[in-house]
Formats: C-alpha cells, structure tokens, sequence
C-alpha cells in the first residue's frame, strides 16, 4: 500500500466507528460494544500511521481533488499532505488516542452504557477530525478541522453535561478559542487574497521563488497564529485551558494535552515557511511563548487540585515549544511537542488513576499513595522526571534542544524565562509528587492500583518516554542540539535545584511552604487569584459586554417598542373615538346621507 | 299651466316626505313618510310625460305604484314583527347597528 492509501485509511476508520455510532442508536447505547469499535477503529488507524511512519518516502506524499469549482478552476481543493511532520504527528496522535480510549474502558466504569457510547462517539470524531487536521493539505481544510477538534474538546469538556461548573468550562472553552479562531479564519482569507490560493504546497512554492506579495503579510501571519494562541492556550488567552480540567481526566490528556492543544504548534510548525519571511511574527511569538511559560508556571506553583497543575503545566510546556517556534528552532518545538505529548499523557492518565482511587482532586487530601498504588507511582515518576527535563529521559533532550534553539536564536530575556521555568517546573512538580504520593498523612479510604485496561497504556507511555530517550541518549543524540555545550548542564541543574528544594519543602519540611508563601507573598496572591486576568475578563465581559446589551436592550424597550405601542396607543384612540359617530339609529345615517347628498348638489352647481 | 307648479309641488311633496322620515320616531310614520317620497317621484314622472308627450314616464308611475305597494307590505311586516320581539317601534330604541 502507498502512503496516501494508508494515510486515508488512518482518517477513514474512526470516521466510520464515528457514524456508525452516530446513526444506529442501539450500538451506541451498548456501552462497551461501541467502546470497542471505536478503539478497534482508532487502533487500525495506530497500525496504518505506524506502517506509514516506517515507510514513508523522503519527499512528501500529496493527494489531492478539486473542490468548490468556480471559474478558471477550482476555488479550493481537498486533499491529504504527509511529510515527516505530519507522519510524526499522525502517529502521535493515533498512539494517545488509541491508549486514552483503552485507558477510559477502565475509569468510566461507573458511566451508563448510553453515556459511554455517547463518549465513545465523541472519542471517534475527535480522532477523525485530529487526524484530519494534521493530514490537511490546505488551510481551508485544515480550518474546518480545526473547527471540529474544537467542537469535540467542547462536547467532552461538556461530558458531565449536568455538572454546572463542566457546562460552564465547556463553553468557556469554546468561546474563548473561538476569539483567536475568527484571527485565523481572517487571516487565512486574507492570505487567499493575496496569493489565490490556500494550498500549502503553492504557498510555500510562492515562499521560495519569493513571489508572495509581502505587503500586509505580517499582519496575515499574526492573524494565523492568533488561531493557534486560542487553541494553544498562549498568553493571553491560555484562561480556557485549567477550566477545561472540568472534563474527564483521559479526555484531559488526550485534547488538552497531548493533541489538541498541540494543534496551534503544529499549525505554526505546518506553514513555517511563511512565517519564515515575517520576522516580526516569530520573535512575537517567541516572546509570548517564554513569557507563557513563565506565567503558567507561576501560576501552577499554587495549585491544590492535581489536574490543575498539569494544566497549567501543558499551558508552560506549549510556551516552551511556541518559544522555540519564535526562535527559528522549528524541529525542537516539534520535537518538544511529541516528547510532551507522550509524557503528558502519561502524567495525565497516571493523575486519573490516583483520582480514580481516592475520589478526589485535592492533592491535600492525598499522600503515601506509593503504598497503595505501587505501579501509579511509579509511571508518574517517570513522566514527572520526563517533564523536569532530566537525563536520560525524553523530556531532558527535547527541552535541551528547545532552550538551545532559543539562545541560539537570540532571545536572550526569553531564555532566562524559560530558564527559571525549569526551575519552577522540577518544583511544582515534584511538589505533587512529594505531596500525593509520599509525604507524611496516609490518603484517606483504601486506595488501589488500577486495573490492568488502565495500567496497560501507562506502562507503554512511560516504556516509550523512557525508551525513546535512553535510546537518544544511546544514538549520542542524533536530534542533539547545536546550542552551546553548556546549556544542558544549566538545564538539568535547574531542573536538580528545583527537586531538591521541593524535597526540602514538602518532604523533609526543612523549608516551611508558609515562609515561602509569605516572602513571595504579592506573587503569591497574584497567582491564587490567577493574576486577576479571569477577573479581567470577567469584568470586560460584564462592564462591555453587558453594558452594551443594556444599552441595546433600553433602546429595543423604550425606542423600538415605544414607537409601536404610540402608533398602536393612537390607533385605539382614533378608533374609540369615530366608534361614537356610529349611533346604531337609521334615522342618523340618513340625515348623513341626505346631508351628503345636498352637498354634492351644491357642490356640482357652484363648481 | 305649465310644468313648473308640477315640479315644485313634487319637490314639496319630496322635502315633506324626506323631513318626516328623518324626523318621525315611530316606525308607521317613516314609512308614511317614504311613501310620500315615492309619490313625489311619482307625480314628477308623471308631469314630465305629460309635458314630453312620451308614455315612458306613465309606465314608470305604473311601476312605482305596484312596487310601492310590495314595499309598504314588506314594510309594515317587518315593523310588526320588530314590534312583536322588541314591544316598540320607536325608531331610538332600534339601535343595534350602535358601534
């Protein structure tokens, strides 16, 4: 088989679990049966991205059919890109899916069969619309599925529909990705206007002859990556992401950290070559990258609920790779992406096991978990230390070569951000280590190790973190980075510093975590309260929004509705008022019609 | 004589008739008062026959005659009838047309 044929198989099984469950109900509301299709459609296309990934021919592979016929040719096109990017991502992407859907047999256990096919319908369109997104060969395509990952993070943020606070995160969610979504939608009709078309492609042919119009391109490619703010949750619209926790954990890990929210850096990564003539755009985006890490990494420091943390976390390590983006290290932002991707996944499947457990989200409430759990514990370590960046896993090599990218881009005051990032990463971090799984308090109730559906996909997550960066470590770093010789030492002895002093605070309890609190204590208040931007946003939206919809509303109740009721209100009047000339006596009328007709007699003589 | 005295007769007849209807409260008297109307359309048709020599006008009064009579009964029918339901033929108290 060829690469567009397995490429298109990948895409096609999920959407045919996905209708099927769609349009026979009784297979949906089997529960487990449609549980089952799904992950054995999401597991074929796993198979053919993996087969696809060994195969793939050095050049890209594009297929392509006209769509929106208009004039002198099609309009737009539909078709499938795969290069090595999209053959990574695709294989990412397959892999968490299929690994989260297995992983979600075991932990919505309790779900009703309809509500566990309804989430297994979902599962199935998000896989089809990811893998769409990352096979897109142009802009319009890639929008709409951009579109539909949207919809589905939206529909299984929303999945305890009756939960008010998921309702509301849901469509927090929506809302707020859709304000950068509208920037991308513009800036890629803009970009149509300019080089007639939206082929990727043709885009970049007319990058490298250097025949693209660049006048007002800044502005498109800032309108794009406005697209991948909303959806990678940057600066400042990064608000949506720790509200979206409110969905169940494996759906956390699947879009909100590992796929989805990859998706801005992977539309980035995708038309880099545009983005290569607009300076200006990439070191913004470096800037708001460094300066999105360090922000989320301050603010996951006061973190009480576990998957809050994580959150703000995939919120820093997305500003990590936009970071390097903005750098010009492209294939270290994307190599961050895939090496968080997998150890994410595994910190987020490993915290739902613990959640599954103890019932609860509160680290507080949690503590010598390692007793009980065992193999939990274990597997989060491991994806813990991926994400400090420590040697030999993962996590160390790509986050190496990401701060590398970074100074050798230049960015001197972003790297000292991400920098003391990796500091605050090992901390927090290590922080809900130390504080859920050993720490001095037994966890109340009788945790257990999960079952083997769930331990299953976080042994193999954190088999491959580990494996894949013993065998980087092996290869001598193939993907090493070029940056000074010095960096990983830095990076690591952050990374060190940052575990220890969270041994010293939250283990041995040498360093009191109210001392800290009270010496750092603006910066503490600042990020319980999420350095007041929901409230910012609160506000705007009260103050603006609402004040607007007043006015509008005192117009459409006093001027609209004034007018209709005055004409209305006259109408009544005039008519009460000829009503009496009406006597109901014959004798009036005809005095009238006597009247009348004299009058015309008159009339016609004097006329 | 000629044909004026007939006309202004006829448009006395008219006037006297019409102010009776408009006037009267009883019912009879406005049907008194229509037949007086009539007959001064009546004795104009016939005054201006005479004076055209054409037989037109005489037929016409012919019509009027009989057609006067089939409404004097369809009239007086009626009024007996409101009588019988409503106990009065005072034309003010006929007022269920009242808007």
């Amino acid at each position: 088989m060829n690469a567009g044929t397995l490429a298109l198989a990948a895409l096609g099984l999920p959407f045919c679990s996905f209708v099927l469950l769609a349009v026979v109900p009784p297979l949906r509301r089997a529960g487990r049966v449609a549980g089952a299709l799904s992950i054995a459609a999401i597991g074929g296309s796993l198979l053919a991205s993996l087969v696809l990934g060994r195969t793939l021919p050095r050049e890209s592979v594009e297929l392509t059919w006209p769509w929106l016929p208009a004039e002198g040719g099609p309009m737009a096109t539909v078709g499938i890109l795969v290069d090595h990017l999209a053959a990574s991502m695709l294989v990412l992407v397959a892999l968490v899916s299929f690994l989260v859907q297995l992983y979600s047999l075991g932990y919505l256990e309790h779900e009703t069969p309809p509500a566990l096919g309804r989430y297994y319908a979902y599962h199935s369109l998000f896989a089809f619309s990811m893998l769409g997104l990352v096979l897109a060969s142009n802009f319009l395509q890639m929008f709409i599925f951009w579109e539909l990952v949207g919809l589905c993070s939206y529909l299984l943020i929303g999945f305890w529909y009756t939960k008010p606070e998921a309702a509301r995160a849901a469509v927090k969610a929506f809302w707020v990705t859709k304000a950068g979504d509208l920037g991308f939608i513009i800036g890629i009709v803009l970009l149509w206007g300019q080089a007639g078309t939206f082929q990727f492609s043709g885009l970049f042919q007319m990058a490298a002859d250097r025949t693209l119009p660049t006048a007002g391109l800044a502005l498109i490619m800032f309108l794009i990556y406005l697209g991948a703010v909303g959806k990678s949750a940057q600066f400042p619209l990064h608000v949506w992401l720790p509200d979206a926790m409110e969905g169940p954990t494996p759906v956390s890990a699947l879009i909100h950290a590992a796929t989805m929210v990859a998706a801005g850096v992977y539309l980035v990564s995708r038309v880099y070559p545009l983005f290569l003539l607009t300076p200006d755009v990439l070191a913004l985006i470096g800037w708001v990258g460094a300066f999105t890490a360090l922000l989320a990494a301050t603010l996951g420091l006061v973190q009480a609920d576990i998957k809050r943390v994580l959150a703000y976390s995939t919120v820093s390590q997305l500003g990590f790779m936009m970071a390097a983006l903005g750098a010009g290290a492209a294939a270290a932002g994307f190599f961050h992406l895939l090496t968080h991707g997998l150890f994410k996944a595994l910190l987020f499947l490993g915290a739902g096991a613990v959640i599954h457990a103890v019932g609860t989200n509160d680290i507080w409430k949690m503590g010598r978990l390692y007793r009980a759990m065992p193999q939990t514990a274990i597997v989060f370590l491991v994806g813990t230390l991926a994400l400090a960046g420590i040697w030999p896993f993962a996590g160390f090599f790509s986050k190496d070569a990401v701060l590398a990218g970074v100074w050798e881009g230049g960015l001197t005051t972003p790297f000292l951000m991400l920098a003391l990032t990796v500091f605050l990463t090992a901390f927090y971090m290590f922080r809900v280590v130390f504080v859920v799984f050993f720490g001095n308090r037994p966890a109340e109730g009788h945790p257990h190790d999960v079952p083997l559906v769930m331990s299953g996909p976080l042994w193999i997550l954190a088999i491959l973190t580990l494996g894949w960066g013993i065998s980087l470590a092996a290869s001598g770093g193939e993907e090493k980075a070029h940056g000074p010789e010095w960096i990983p030492w830095l990076a690591s002895g952050l990374a060190v510093a940052g575990i220890v002093f969270a041994w010293l605070t939250y283990q041995k309890r040498a360093v009191s975590a109210d001392a800290l609190a009270r010496t750092f204590r603006p910066l503490y208040v600042a990020a319980l309260s999420k350095f007041w931007l929901d409230d910012l946003y609160g506000g705007i939206y009260r103050g603006l929004l609402l004040g607007f919809s007043r006015l509008v509303g005192w117009v459409d109740r006093y001027l609209v509705d004034g007018l209709v009721n005055l004409a209305s209100a006259w109408t009544l009047r005039w008519g009460d008022g000829l009503r009496r000339i009406q006597t109901g006596r014959a004798q009036d009328y005809l005095y009238g019609v006597a009247f009348g007709l004299l009058l015309v007699i008159v009339w016609s003589y004097w006329r | 004589m000629g044909l004026q005295p007939y006309l202004i007769l006829a448009a006395c007849l008219f006037t006297i008739g019409l102010f009776g209807v408009l006037t009267r409260r009883n019912a009879i008297g406005i049907l008194l008062g229509i037949e007086l109307m009539l007959n001064a359309v009546n004795v104009n048709l016939v005054a201006f026959a005479r004076f055209t020599g054409e037989t037109a006008g005489l037929i016409f009064a012919l019509f009027t005659i009989s057609i006067t009579v089939a409404e004097v009964a369809l009239g007086l029918a009626i009024v007996i009838l409101i009588f019988r339901v409503r106990r009065t033929v005072e034309a003010d108290n006929l007022d269920l047309l009242k808007g």
